[in-house]
């Protein structure tokens, strides 16, 4: 009963979706009133259905209602209740019904916060938001419906898969999620504006919070993912350039090139055009990755033909996303007007270096992802595509693009001087150079990737702390500089800080795969680890054989380790649990092999010693911090405060 | 220099970065591309002998044996018409079972052994790499096309 009134709730709120898109775009076009009204309650209305089908799927899988076959497929009766919940969006059909929560909240939240925007921008943009409802909407009843039956029902579930039984997997798909489909936001405001030929620097101040926060969502999300790969996947990286991660990645990357573009068209009313297609490809990226992952193509292209309808769907959604906003565009962008002109040094002129590179980043990570998948789908053999190849791209690349986060917040919009740039910057340049070259000697000699790691780092950090210096001296006091320069500065000292533990942890990580029996002891980078065996122990869905490290350091007992390696119940399924030590500045790990022996005595151990990797997980919290910090500045709430008088008439009208 | 010359140095400037940064991305591209072969096709010689690729198969039953060092794996992967040893030093994914479909990446060795750098495992227990799925299949049609 439950899961049918899901279903209808899903139903009506594919209703409510196609009004929200409909009348107001219609009403926008038009300049009716009644009809742009709409949008509002539409949009609200439509979150509500969809939270309640939500709920009802959240019931079937705490209930263990296994005549559901989502259930049946992606639960048992043994998994503990938090990860029967997670489980929720762990399949393809959860996932997409997560995706369109989230976009109806997303949408809620831009029809509650946009009461200072003319009418006919909100109705246009609820509107677009709207459509893009219906297209999920639609999609999940026809060929994904999480709330099919099954009959006769299954007796018990298959069990979700066990490396996504993780509390780093419980948060890391919504705040993915909230981040993809944060830039829906983005993309509905570039199409209201090609839309309705409204692009100036009021357009970029209303999309900008909306674009930062979506962004901050999506970092979160990427490090959560390559937090939980590090701990889960028992191989200790933090980063495979595996397709999966790279559809996310490339999102992230046409974001950032978008916010630091929205700030050109925002101060100085450059850039329009640029900015909006870059808002249209950094939606079409989300779009592209969740099917990408959630699609079964990633995991063999003739996955997608198992189910020809979901993939003709797909395929077709986003020709018309993609190709629509695009033809959009080249109808409408010839016609806006640029403005701001600019030297070619100058804050927008480095801006827009910064957007250059970012671009050809993107490119070579969309090459690298979607070559292989092509020439698959095309009958041509099959290829891969490694990290030799990332590494030996984005490394250069990045290059360019972390000199610039020096100098960029320093530069004068306008017209900066270079002879000035100079003087003000020579002895942070001299600084981060030394720190480069000198660092590595004092550590395991001299080290190209290193040094330029390092560098970068140091030259980030002293950049950031001239801003700081060179605001105050002009009068301002930490407390009462803008959010937005907080946000930015925090934002890029995050960057400083991941580039430091990157650098750090590549090149100075210690690893070694070793036999081990009882009694046995290894050192690695002074740290011995002394193996004590394994004992048997019961977990509430898997068996695991649980070994006992003892580590010590200049024989001084320090800790005690505890990998496990599971088999869980449902699937049959073996899983490493990697054991993690961490602290500041370093992490030790251990991992469980395989049982070398009948009695199970001597084991395969990996064990690691990875300085600073933990500075990678803060440089992105502070990015995180950096990105809500910017997006809550005072002046994007003054333009309401401003502007509320003319909302207020439009609101009685 | 007249600002007309400078705008226009900059934008000569950005299109040559622009295609050092294409050439450099192909150049990577071109180079790192690891090409996969099936038992079938290495026993042709079809493979490369000085770069790196992939096999892909099932790991023959009985056939993984381990060094006494414990940690260097040797084992066969056949597509069911050819096969090839494999040698690896390391710990093998969880998912890597007698009977069950691995891809490993590496280069052929002096011997004709299969150097292994990686050996790869998917995350799900029913799941067959595509790789050694399509492998498989081309040796299963092959057969059939010897017999007719």
């Amino acid at each position: 009963m439950i899961p049918e009134l899901g279903n209808f709730a899903l139903i009506v709120a594919l209703l409510l979706a196609l009004t929200q898109a409909v009348l107001p775009l219609i009403g926008a076009q038009r300049g009716n009133l009644t009809l742009m009204a709409v949008a509002r309650p539409a949009a609200q209305g439509q979150f509500v259905f969809v939270l309640i089908a939500y709920f009802c799927l959240v019931y079937a899988f705490i209930t263990n209602d296994f005549s559901v076959e989502n259930v049946a497929r992606n639960s048992f009766s043994q998994l503990p209740e938090i990860y029967r919940f997670t489980a929720t969006w762990g399949s393809h059909e959860g996932s997409f019904l997560l995706w369109v929560l989230i976009l109806a909240f997303w949408t809620t939240a831009v029809s509650v916060f946009s009461r200072h925007l003319p009418d006919d921008m909100v109705a246009r943009v609820l509107g677009v938001m709207g459509l893009i409802s219906v297209g999920f909407l639609a999609f999940l009843l026809t060929t994904s419906n999480p709330f099919d039956r099954l009959l006769p029902a299954a007796a018990d579930g298959r069990d979700m898969n066990p490396l996504l039984q993780d509390w780093g997997m419980i948060i890391h798909p919504p705040m993915l999620y909230m981040g993809y489909v944060g830039f829906a936001v983005a993309f509905a405001f570039a199409i209201a504006a090609l839309l309705s030929g409204r692009l100036d620097a009021a357009w970029a101040r209303w999309s900008r919070p909306w674009t930062t926060v979506a962004w901050a969502f999506l970092t979160l999300g990427i490090m959560l993912g390559s937090w939980w790969a590090y701990r889960e996947l028992g191989w200790g990286g933090w980063w495979f350039w595996d397709p999966t991660e790279n559809a996310s990645f490339m999102p992230w990357i046409a974001g950032t090139a978008l916010i630091h573009s929205l700030a050109v068209t925002e101060k100085r009313g450059a850039f329009k055009a640029w900015t909006v297609l870059l808002a249209l490809i950094a939606f079409s990226l989300s779009l592209l990755g969740t099917f990408l992952v959630r699609s079964g193509v990633l995991s063999s292209v003739h996955a997608f033909a198992t189910d020809p309808a979901r993939g003709a769907f797909i395929l077709g959604f986003l020709v018309i996303v993609i190709g629509g906003s695009l033809a959009l565009f080249a109808w409408r962008a010839p016609k806006m007007l640029t403005g701001g002109r600019f030297n070619w040094f100058s804050r927008e002129a480095l801006l827009l270096a910064n957007n250059v590179v970012l671009l050809a980043a993107l490119g070579s990570v969309l090459l690298g992802t979607l070559y292989p998948l092509l020439i698959d789908a095309l009958g041509m053999g099959k290829i891969s595509v490694g990290p030799p190849y990332f590494n030996a791209v984005f490394v250069p690349l990045m290059a360019p693009a972390l000199f610039l986060m020096g100098i960029g917040p320093l530069a004068r919009w306008k017209e900066a001087s270079l002879p000035d740039m100079v003087t003000r910057l020579k002895w942070a340049l001299a600084i981060s150079v030394a720190t480069g070259v000198l660092l590595p000697l004092t550590l395991d000699g001299f080290n190209a990737w290193a040094t330029f790691g390092f560098a970068m780092s140091m030259w980030i950090v002293l950049t950031v702390l001239i801003g700081f210096r060179e605001r105050m001296k002009n009068g301002g006091r930490l407390a009462t500089l803008p959010r937005s320069f907080w946000g930015m500065q925090l934002a890029h000292f995050g960057m400083a800080v991941g580039v430091a533990g990157i650098t750090l942890v590549a090149n100075y990580q210690e690893e070694r795969d070793v036999r081990m029996n009882v009694g046995d002891h290894t050192t690695l980078a002074g740290y011995t680890f002394t193996f004590q065996g394994t004992t048997e122990h019961a977990g509430p869905n898997y068996r695991a054989a649980r070994g006992t490290v003892e580590v010590s350091k200049d024989g001084k007992k320090l800790f005690v380790m505890h990998p496990e390696k599971r088999i869980y119940n449902a699937s049959g399924m073996p899983m490493t649990e990697a054991a993690i030590d961490p602290n500041f500045f370093r992490d030790v790990y251990v991992a469980l092999g395989e049982p070398l022996d009948n009695e199970a005595r001597a084991w395969a151990v990996r064990v690691f010693h990875k300085p600073f990797i933990n500075w990678l997980w803060f440089g992105a919290v502070f990015m995180v911090v950096g990105g809500f910090l910017a997006a809550s500045d005072r002046r994007y709430r003054i333009a309401v405060k401003a502007s509320a008088p003319t909302g207020a008439v439009a609101q009685g009208a | 220099m007249k600002s007309r010359h400078k705008k226009l140095l900059v934008i000569v400037l950005g299109v040559a970065g622009l295609g050092i940064a294409a050439a450099l991305i192909l150049n990577a591209f071109q180079s790192n591309l690891v090409f996969f072969f099936s038992p079938t096709e290495v026993s042709a010689g079809k493979a490369p002998i000085d770069r790196a690729f992939r096999i892909g198969g099932l790991v023959e039953d009985g056939s993984v044996k381990r060094d006494p060092d414990g940690l260097t794996v040797r084992f066969v992967v056949t597509d069911t018409a050819k096969s090839m040893p494999v040698i690896y030093k390391g710990i093998l994914p969880d998912l890597f079972k007698e009977g069950k479909g691995v891809v490993a990446e590496g280069k052929i060795g002096g011997d004709g052994v299969f150097a292994a750098s990686q050996v790869l495992a998917k995350h799900d227990e029913n799941y067959m790499p595509p790789e050694a799925a399509q492998a498989l299949e081309q040796a299963a049609k092959a057969q059939k096309s010897l017999v007719q």
